[in-house]
């Protein structure tokens, strides 16, 4: 069973849809008590960092999933600014993010971007799998994913780097460290490669 | 590598799909649902679809639709049609939309775009310009409800305006080629591209796929919007849902990106 974390940001009907369609069950958590017996998370996101981060905060889950994910070792992935949120900090706020993984969220280079429109970076980008990990099953540079972000997460450890695509400058598409994950595309709105990825997720 | 977008547009009129001539003679070309299932079939990069009886009759959208249709997408969903106030905006957010596409309102109160912009993020704000050009000048303008009222007002400022405003996207959209499938108003384009730097799509005049590589070959990253390409095959336009295989749009790119 997977968790969807309901703090009022993100496409949650979709994460839904795909795992109905898989005959995988989900459940949407919205508050504390949703959280009992939780064996696998998705934490969406869309918008402000700050924005997200104080939703989390509101929605009261925040110290328990933090639990969940840090002590109990549960497989959370988190997308979008769900990602974002993962890191230490990002530029687009002054609120702290989770800190999972050693990171910052940084503005992209638009200065390094050649097309008219410079930001967001929106459509559809290949990813480039630059280590073997279970979530990338069946995947690979020709798989295609939704993207739609300003900001991009970027590893002090290289090593967490999972996947890279290239946005006026190369960066990370995809992070892992022990039991986190994070992806800036939206696999819910990607097609057969990201049912594959969401099935992967599950199948963890 | 990023690529630009090519997306079909499909209406909605009581309740069944349509296509258009010039906004007019909307022919019955069948299920939304359906429809909805083939093209995720096909993986395309998005959907965009305009319910032309909420906009025209000032009715509320048809949620329960809108619902049915977002749980089958399997790509980004915009919706546009009968979308007046914040709240319905919202609601139709929360059915599991990406975009919100407004057009009329926008026209008659630009300050809704910052209002819903504030709610749901710039990004899932699109404002669809319908152009039509007018007069011994042949001066583009802005029309609304379904094509019905020239509001006069000139496209190429409103696009500005609207970015200011919060939009996340423009989406024109020529009533003088709807449907006609001779290519794309490319003089229109180049201007309005030329004042905004928000993502920007263009619908109205594909006929092939090399109408829609001219545009990207002029734009790079854009998104290309067409009808009639989509649905019709043939030259006796027979109603066969249809979208370029992977291989094709590779080709495609390849030629023209």
């Amino acid at each position: 069973m997977i968790t969807i974390i309901d703090y009022g940001l993100g496409n949650i009907r979709a994460f839904v849809n795909v795992y109905d369609r898989l005959n995988i069950k989900t459940k949407v958590a919205k508050n504390i008590k949703d959280l009992e017996g939780v064996n696998k998370i998705i934490l969406p996101g869309v918008g402000h960092f700050d924005y997200a981060m104080q939703s989390l905060e509101n929605s009261g889950m925040k110290e328990r999933i933090n639990d969940l994910v840090l002590n109990e070792k549960t497989p959370v992935i988190g997308i979008c600014v769900g990602m974002q949120m993962m890191s230490n900090r990002s530029d687009e706020g002054k609120l702290s993010g989770l800190g999972w993984i050693d990171g910052e969220v940084k503005l992209f280079d638009e200065s390094k971007i050649n097309y008219k429109t410079k930001l967001p970076h929106m459509g559809w980008n290949d990813i480039e799998p630059v280590k073997d990990n279970k979530l990338l099953d069946g995947l690979n540079t020709n798989s295609r994913f939704y993207f739609l972000h300003s900001y991009y997460f970027r590893c002090n450890d290289k090593s967490n780097i999972i996947a890279e695509t290239i946005y006026g400058e190369k960066f990370a598409s995809a992070v892992y460290k022990d039991n986190i994950y994070g992806i800036q595309f939206h696999p819910e709105k990607s097609h057969s490669a990201g049912i594959r990825l969401l099935k992967n997720f599950a199948e963890l | 590598m990023l690529r630009p977008r090519i997306i079909p547009c499909l209406l909605i009129h009581n309740k069944g799909l349509v296509k258009t001539v010039q906004f007019k003679e909307p022919k019955y070309v069948g299920d939304p649902i359906n429809a909805v299932k083939i093209f995720n079939e096909k993986e395309v990069d998005e959907l965009i679809v305009v319910d032309i009886d909420a906009t025209a009759k000032r009715i509320e959208p048809d949620y329960h639709l809108i619902e049915k249709m977002a749980i089958e997408c399997r790509m980004p969903f915009c919706y546009g049609g009968g979308i007046k106030t914040v709240e319905q905006a919202k609601r139709i957010f929360g059915l599991g939309v990406e975009k919100i596409a407004i057009s009329s309102i926008a026209v008659e109160n630009p300050s809704l775009i910052t209002k819903i912009a504030e709610k749901v993020g710039n990004q899932s704000v699109v404002v669809v310009m319908d152009v039509k050009k007018k007069g011994l000048f042949n001066k583009y303008e802005i029309f609304i409800n379904n094509g019905l009222k020239n509001t006069g007002i000139d496209p190429i400022a409103f696009a500005v305006k609207a970015q200011k405003l919060g939009a996340g996207e423009i989406v024109i959209n020529n009533i003088d080629n709807d449907g006609l499938m001779k290519g794309f108003d490319e003089t229109l384009i180049k201007k309005i591209r030329e004042v905004t730097n928000i993502p920007l799509t263009v619908m109205g005049g594909a006929g092939n796929l090399d109408d829609v590589g001219s545009i990207i070959r002029q734009h790079g990253i854009i998104g290309v919007s067409a009808g009639s390409l989509f649905v019709f095959k043939g030259k006796f336009r027979a109603v066969l849902i249809n979208y370029p295989t992977l291989e094709e749009k590779e080709m495609l790119l390849e030629k023209y990106f």
